[in-house]
């Protein structure tokens, strides 16, 4: 489905500060799995992200998605396959505008956007029902300013606009990071709800082993730009899953592992 | 003091529209564009250049708003295209444009007594109110379309539009000449209105435009339902009727820039620093004290 071939990698090449985040790495995600990669701050997990969603070119390599070559497409362009949702629960939503205007913004997502008047009265009953299956009262707020949202509420609703029209494939970017356990649980089970009703491909970054184990039908762990380990979810257990994790120095998400 | 009133407010309505083209790029796009300063007189000359050739007053202002939104693209080429910071390529716009602005009419002021306006045939105060009525409501249209909430969702996140399969440059391309286009017309307007175009009447301008419009926030700091063009409009003739009250009670017209800047310093810390003081809060405040007092 996503094919990442031969990609090399590197940063400030050329300089004391150059760092070698791939070479020659080379990835298979397979249609409608939730794969999931873990790995230490600095494996090139984001980086690996940025390069698939178009933020960061790649020095050589291809990226392929649905035997489509898209190293020549922009980022805007890849929107039109790849939804994304960041650590950072502002980054998928415009603070100022209400969650009406937001939601309305991504119904026309990859559409012509013109002189129309962007509010269609008739869609608002949809827009309900849709921010219903969120359990968390937004659908009563439809012209509250997204600002006054709390970071739960923001990326739950960062996660349906970039949901709301189907991507092919579904990038997580820590998207549970910055909540609190419990509003963190809640955005898992949503998303997992999201991605098996509508059979999204998705990529979820994580440093909860956990949520790998639970959640994703794949697990993958990079280090320094390697896969180190690739295996499907039920042929690992969570203990030895957190054994290898902890195993390999990392010091960071050493609380978060267990 | 009548006629003073009334002068504040045709002023006040001729920056309003000033103060709305700012309003896009300070307020919506969060771009400091300083090239309004060059683009104010700009429109003037503009304006003049065409009414000393014999074209009619509405099309010569027509043609100063078309023009305007070319400074627009000058900005819009240096920051997006030249990857030169916003704050510098307004200044450098601003700098073009003044030698520009000497080249349009070959002199640094031009008297337009002798030739005809758009206020020839009404009152002043009727046609500034018609066109600022007619800016208002086409902005505030444009604003609900899809492309002003795409243009409103690039100054808030970027991220969002790229994620929405459009490109953000395209908005600020935009929003910059829209900006300029209005700041000319307002330049075209006040060219009229005191009867000629002179090189230094942008001095400044940035700061009267800015003025307007955090005025207008503060004083609706808490009106959600009050648009941010009507409240650069209430923002600017405030501003020039504070000005002509306090020429009126014996302050030097020269010293009104310092007022001017003083005036935005005050306003900007009040912003601040100030508690969140309004009627909405303060009945707030009253209820969470009721609740508090009953589940003691």
């Amino acid at each position: 489905m996503l094919q990442i071939n031969n990609l090399s990698k590197n940063f400030n090449m050329g300089t004391e500060n150059e760092l070698i985040v791939f070479d020659d790495f080379n990835l298979n995600i397979i249609k409608g799995e939730c794969t999931s990669i873990l790995g230490a701050n600095g494996c090139g997990k984001s980086t690996l992200f940025n390069i698939i969603s178009g933020v960061l070119t790649q020095e050589k390599g291809d990226i392929i998605l649905n035997d489509k070559n898209i190293n020549q497409l922009k980022e805007n362009e890849r929107a039109q396959f790849i939804g994304r949702v960041h650590q950072n629960p502002s980054l998928g939503v415009s603070p100022s505008l209400t969650i009406l205007e937001n939601i309305s913004l991504s119904d026309k997502k990859c559409q012509k956007f013109g002189l129309k008047r962007l509010i269609n009265k008739n869609k608002i009953d949809d827009f309900r029902t849709i921010l219903k299956t969120l359990d968390l009262g937004l659908e009563d707020k439809l012209n509250t300013e997204v600002k006054f949202l709390s970071g739960g509420q923001r990326q739950s609703l960062s996660l349906l606009m970039a949901t709301l029209k189907k991507p092919e494939l579904l990038l997580l970017d820590e998207h549970t990071a910055a909540l609190d356990p419990k509003t963190s649980r809640l955005i898992m089970e949503k998303t997992q709800e999201l991605i098996k009703t509508h059979s999204i491909t998705t990529m979820m970054i994580s440093h909860n082993v956990r949520d790998a184990i639970k959640y994703s039908d794949r697990i993958i762990m990079l280090d320094k730009g390697n896969v180190v380990l690739d295996v499907k979810n039920g042929d690992i257990t969570e203990k030895e899953l957190v054994s290898i994790y902890n195993s390999r120095h990392f010091d960071s998400s050493l609380p978060e592992a267990v | 003091m009548n006629s003073l009133i009334q002068t504040a407010i045709e002023q006040g309505l001729v920056f309003s529209i000033l103060a709305i083209g700012v309003f896009i790029t300070y307020k919506i796009l969060d771009f400091a564009d300083l090239s309004v300063e060059g683009t104010f007189p700009f429109g003037a000359f503009i304006f003049a250049r065409f009414i000393t050739l014999g074209i009619n007053p509405f099309l010569s202002t027509l043609f100063a708003f078309l023009f305007g939104t070319l400074a627009g693209l000058i900005t819009y080429t240096l920051n997006i295209k030249l990857k030169i910071k916003a704050l510098l390529s307004g200044i450098l716009t601003m700098t073009l444009l003044y030698s520009i602005n000497l080249r349009i009419n070959g002199k640094s002021n031009v008297g337009l007594f002798n030739y005809s306006s758009i206020f020839d045939n009404l009152e002043v105060i009727i046609v500034l109110v018609i066109i600022v009525a007619m800016v208002k409501i086409l902005m505030d249209s444009f604003l609900k379309t899809e492309v002003g909430y795409l243009l409103i969702a690039t100054g808030d996140n970027e991220t969002l539009v790229k994620s929405l399969g459009e490109n953000c440059d395209k908005y600020k391309l935009i929003g910059l000449m829209l900006s300029n286009g209005l700041v000319a017309l307002s330049g075209a307007l006040m060219a009229q209105f005191q009867g000629f175009a002179d090189i230094n009447m942008g001095t400044s301008i940035i700061v009267v435009a800015l003025a307007s419009i955090i005025i207008g926030d503060t004083v609706f700091k808490n009106s959600r339902k009050l648009r941010g063009t009507t409240r650069a409009i209430i923002g600017a003739v405030t501003y020039k009727f504070i000005g002509a009250v306090a020429i009126d009670l014996g302050l030097d017209p020269n010293d009104l820039k310092a007022i001017s800047a003083l005036i935005v310093i005050v306003f900007l810390s009040y912003n601040t620093f100030s508690p969140n003081i309004s009627l909405k809060s303060l009945k707030k405040q009253k209820r969470v004290g009721a609740y508090n007092a009953t589940n003691k």
